[in-house]
């Protein structure tokens, strides 16, 4: 079935289980980002010591696919430094305007390849893209800061 | 004798439900609350108009401007008609939202002198119903002015709360802006006694009719609201074109929105007169092939007969309601009895976020809308982010409902939930 494709088991899972998902009282950079269009909302914290992503830390509401996408984006920023970081959003970003065509690279997106799916649902996009848009934006801030 | 009324028949007037959808699915269109689908009726009358006599109205000298302007007056008559209306209160604007700002920036157009000015200290009074169009156009005005914005609650059972009604419309209240059928809950407005009140303290009100003239029958006089806006397309007609229906003796006290071509009555280098309504309100040339698609549409709802229509939706609504009681895990929001209330049916179930639930329904064919609905306001009040929406009109049946039902049921199993 073509949901199928939407909605991997690991999306369901991530959705059900997810991970980083208690805000962090220390930060270097916090952002709220809405998806006008749907309601939904995200807020994000990172913190961002010597070029390194050393917590990512969200809480928000939202569908299936921006909260299981938030929940992978968050697990895969921990530990990376920030250009590598930043490298893995524009990798993604790209997946997500393929319009199907891509499946994405495992050893840059993890379980980020499980979204590949997405991109054929034009309306689903800026559900995959909010945390990843959130934590780009923290990552900007955290830096100028 | 009349037909009985068959929403299979309807269908085949609507080229859209040939239409395949995802799964290999038939259409099952439960999204009129957004926009309704179009018969060939509607479609045929905007070809003819381009195909045959399109000009710009009430200019030209020749036979394509006199057929133009005979088309486009007649279609304002249809919508008069429909209303109860007085010919010259019949404004064409591009859709409901445009006919809501129309009147604020009007009204903060105004005079000094004039009923329609606010000051500091005026009241605007609005609901907690409002969609978007009914509301920020207030909200704004407000602002610019220093008017106070004030607006009734709801209850948890989706009704207006109109206890307070004494002290919320009170001698400082200039305007009621009030929607006469959630697009959210379904909730008809009672309006006889807002409009009571309104009037004992010189206040106008302002009616949003999108959700419910297309859908029962409207006679300005008995409602004795002062203003009322819809759209087309929300009652089987085109996109870009919407109504506002005003008093005469208002609308030429009033100033225009927009002003230019056609609306004025003289104008010289530094000044202009306004020409009477409607003119007055419809500068530039106006979405002519849209009004007589809009004409169509009506003509085709007074065929189905708008009490048919109504009472249609009433037993398809009473079907529905009945087949989510048995739902587990599903809560509607909204009237949950079939009294004052649209055939609009909003849910959540639980586990799944409306995003999701959409989705799931879209694979059956299933359309409907999620998320907020242009109610942001009245979702934070529910305490919710959004729900899932389906609308009902006069292509949908019962096999419709069972198949959103059944839809649901996939849902919650996919979900697992």
């Amino acid at each position: 079935m073509e949901l199928d494709s939407l909605y991997q088991e690991v999306i369901l899972d991530h959705y059900k289980h997810p991970l980083n998902k208690e805000l962090k009282s220390q930060f270097t950079a916090q952002v709220h980002h809405v998806n006008p269009s749907c309601g939904d909302e995200i807020t994000l914290n990172v913190t961002i010591e010597n070029q390194i992503v050393t917590s990512v830390s969200w809480d928000g509401v939202g569908c299936s696919i921006s909260q299981a996408s938030t929940s992978i984006a968050s697990d895969l920023m921990i530990g990376k430094n920030l250009d590598q970081a930043l490298v893995i959003v524009e990798s993604f970003s790209d997946l997500m305007s393929s319009k199907g065509t891509k499946t994405g690279d495992e050893e840059i997106l993890e379980d980020g390849v499980a979204l590949a799916g997405v991109s054929k649902f034009p309306a689903r996009i800026k559900c995959a893209l909010l945390g990843w848009m959130a934590f780009k934006d923290a990552a900007i801030q955290s830096s100028k800061n | 004798m009349k037909p009985m009324f068959s929403p299979a028949e309807i269908r085949k007037d609507f080229p859209i439900f040939s239409k395949v959808m995802r799964g290999d699915n038939r259409l099952v269109y439960l999204d009129s609350g957004a926009t309704s689908q179009k018969p060939f009726q509607v479609l045929d009358a905007e070809r003819k108009f381009y195909e045959t006599s399109n000009a710009a109205v009430h200019r030209g000298a020749h036979l394509l401007a006199e057929e133009a302007s005979i088309a486009y007056e007649g279609a304002r008559q249809v919508l008069a008609y429909f209303l109860n209306a007085e010919l010259d209160e019949v404004i064409f604007t591009k859709s409901a939202t445009e006919s809501i700002n129309a009147l604020a920036y009007s009204f903060g157009n105004s005079d000094a002198n004039s009923r329609f000015s606010l000051k500091p200290g005026d009241r605007i009074v609005v609901s907690e119903l409002e969609h978007h169009a009914n509301l920020i156009p207030w909200q704004q005005l407000a602002k610019r002015t220093g008017a106070e914005l004030a607006w009734f609650s709801i209850g948890s059972d989706g009704r207006l709360d109109q206890s307070e009604i004494d002290s919320l419309i009170n001698e400082k209240t200039k305007i009621v802006a009030i929607t006469h059928q959630s697009n959210v809950l379904g909730t008809i407005v009672p309006l006889e006694k807002i409009v009571k009140h309104a009037h004992s303290v010189g206040a106008v009100v302002v009616l949003d009719a999108c959700q419910s003239a297309p859908h029962f029958a409207i006679d300005v006089k008995t409602l004795g609201v002062d203003f009322l806006a819809f759209s087309g397309h929300k009652a089987l007609g085109p996109t870009g074109i919407g109504i506002l229906w005003g008093r005469s003796e208002y609308l030429n006290q009033m100033e225009p929105f927009l002003t230019g071509g056609s609306m004025i009555e003289t104008a010289t280098m530094t000044e202009a007169k306004w020409a009477q309504s409607p003119k007055r309100f419809e500068a530039g040339v106006p979405n002519m092939a849209q009004a007589i698609g809009f004409a169509a549409a009506i003509n085709y709802l007074n065929n189905l007969g708008m009490e048919n229509v109504a009472k249609h939706e009433k037993d398809l609504t009473a079907y529905a309601l009945d087949k989510f009681k048995d739902l587990d895990k599903v809560k509607l929001i909204g009237p949950k009895d079939n009294v004052d209330r649209g055939s609009v049916i909003s849910f959540t179930i639980e586990g799944i976020h409306p995003h999701d639930v959409g989705q799931v329904l879209d694979q059956y064919g299933v359309a409907v809308r999620t998320g907020h609905h242009c109610a942001w306001p009245l979702m934070r009040k529910l305490g919710l982010g959004g729900t899932t929406r389906a609308s009902f009109y006069v292509y949908n049946d019962e096999a419709d409902v069972d198949v959103l039902i059944h839809s649901i049921l996939k849902a919650q199993k996919y979900f697992k939930v």
